[in-house]
């Protein structure tokens, strides 16, 4: 238990310590929040779907959980070369401890980032419709976090080198962001792309954020949370089984 | 301590470890020395549960690093050929983490922190970010940090690698006062012809994955009728130039460089 504790806090450490990082990594959820939240504004409006700015914050958070889980997860890649993996899995610790902490870690700092645009996006004007159902939003970005962490040290697990990395960016990372549902509802939309947003997992996690948040949902609290925790799990097991093949 | 029989590593049709066997006894200094891709490294990664073995038999300290992973992590320290400290971790956290996943239990661990940071002279730096650490003393903290939970074998892979020669010379002299008052057993690999002469027992020279010649640095030289050990090596694995082709770790390690402005 120890062992995942201390690498939970090595984690927690270097994104408290990483100043730069923390500032950068607020800078894209930044431009979607205010310039797509106001710029898309009148539009949203004048089709009778209300604020964009409302609409539009939930997803944003859940972006910033996303991308900041699964980069932690894919620094696995850093921490091959630059030598601390080795370290670690020399190490008398089951390779499942060593894979749960690191995951736990990646986690916590996502939410942490998504708090910190959740208080962004208050400060911009965002008002959730019902106060006593906002930590069950935690609930949500926690789900998304261990979904997205797990997932990130799986791929992390076999990739090695950054062409893989870019690879990744652009064909997992950003289609999960774009079909989501984070910036446009999901209700209505072609066959296809309906199909595809289904099969996202990010869709369920700012769906679910939207239901306790505004009080709009497309599948339902109770739905996304099955889905997510059903998932959570499963990639929690397939990660550490990728995490347990990794030779050095 | 160590003891290896017929030990074989294969990837696909390359054999980078053929048919190996040696034995380094308990306290005993111990150099695997040869050319670059020779199999050394291969050799000590099987050695610490990092590959597993095509086929042969290895035993550390009794235990079939196989079958008893773990028992046989926490009788080792390593110190890996490329750095595997954290940087954006201070100087003593790594120790700490170190620690902590070796099970050392606290009041223990703090105290051995304390009196290995004093021995390699890094106490004063404790609380400073290991990437602000010149290449000596990072080399300095891993060494120490492998000593945090009294290993009874120490493996050493070319640790002097980039170092000048005062840091070098310290390395080895606190390796050498720690390898008899704590009785550890070193296995190293190192380039340098003169190191593996004046600090260890034995030598065990590997060249194309096949061990070619075992005995102390005495016996080597009288064995090839040479002078020096460096003339020695030469007679045993011929002159010609072994180039390993650049892995993905290599154009990592470029791509962070461009990054960190060279600082690495």
């Amino acid at each position: 238990m120890s062992a995942i504790y201390v690498l939970w806090l090595r984690e927690l450490k270097r994104y408290l310590r990483s100043r730069v990082q923390l500032v950068a990594s607020l800078g894209q959820p930044m431009l979607y929040l205010l310039v797509l939240g106001f710029g898309m504004g009148p539009v949203f409006q004048r089709a009778g779907n209300g604020s964009y700015l409302q609409f539009v914050a939930p997803g944003v958070i859940g972006m910033t959980v996303l991308f900041s889980s699964i980069f932690s997860g894919l620094g696995l890649l850093w921490d091959r070369q630059f030598g601390f993996l080795k370290e670690t899995l020399v190490a008398p610790v089951p390779r499942l401890q060593i894979m749960i902490g690191r995951t736990l870690g990646g986690a916590t700092v996502a939410v942490m980032q998504g708090l910190l645009v959740s208080i962004v996006c208050i400060l911009v004007g965002f008002r959730p419709a019902h106060m006593a159902l906002v930590p069950l939003a935690l609930v949500f970005m926690i789900l998304i976090a261990t979904v997205f962490s797990a997932l990130g040290v799986a791929i992390g697990s076999s990739l090695q080198d950054m062409q893989g990395f870019q690879l990744i960016m652009n064909f997992l990372v950003m289609p999960i962001f774009f079909l989501s549902g984070a910036l446009f509802p999901l209700a209505g939309l072609p066959v296809a792309l309906g199909l595809a947003t289904r099969i996202d997992p990010l869709s369920y996690g700012i769906d679910g954020m939207r239901s306790v948040l505004l009080g709009q949902a497309f599948y339902g609290a109770p739905t996304d949370l099955l889905v997510l925790v059903v998932l959570a799990m499963m990639l929690l097991v397939f990660g550490a089984y990728r995490f347990s093949k990794i030779e050095v | 301590m160590i003891s290896v029989r017929n030990l074989v590593k294969s990837f696909g049709a390359f054999t980078a470890v053929n048919d190996v066997s040696f034995d380094v006894g308990e306290g005993e200094i111990f150099a695997f020395l040869g050319p670059n891709g020779a199999g050394k490294t291969t050799t000590i990664k099987m050695l610490t549960t990092l590959l597993k073995p095509s086929s042969g038999t290895i035993e550390l300290d009794g235990l079939d690093p196989q079958t008893k992973q773990n028992e046989a992590r926490k009788r080792f320290g390593i110190v890996f050929q490329d750095p595997s400290l954290d940087g954006d971790m201070t100087a003593w956290e790594n120790m700490e983490i170190h620690g902590v996943l070796y099970h050392v239990p606290h009041k223990l661990r703090r105290q051995r922190i304390e009196e290995l940071m004093k021995l390699f002279e890094l106490w004063d730096r404790k609380g400073e970010q290991v990437k602000k650490f010149s290449g000596g003393m990072k080399r300095r903290l891993e060494i120490a940090r492998g000593f945090l939970h009294t290993p009874r074998i120490l493996f050493l892979d070319e640790p002097t690698l980039g170092l000048d020669p005062q840091s070098r010379n310290q390395l080895w002299t606190h390796v050498k006062r720690l390898n008899e008052t704590e009785k550890v057993t070193v296995f190293l690999t190192t380039h340098y012809m003169d190191e593996a002469d004046r600090v260890a027992h034995r030598i065990g020279v590997i060249d194309r994955g096949k061990l070619v010649a075992q005995g102390t640095p005495k016996e080597i030289k009288e064995q090839t009728a040479t002078e020096s050990l460096e003339d020695a090596f030469l007679k045993l694995t011929g002159s010609t130039i072994r180039d390993e082709s650049a892995g993905s770790a290599d154009q990592m390690r470029q791509f962070a460089r461009m990054w960190s402005g060279g600082k690495r």
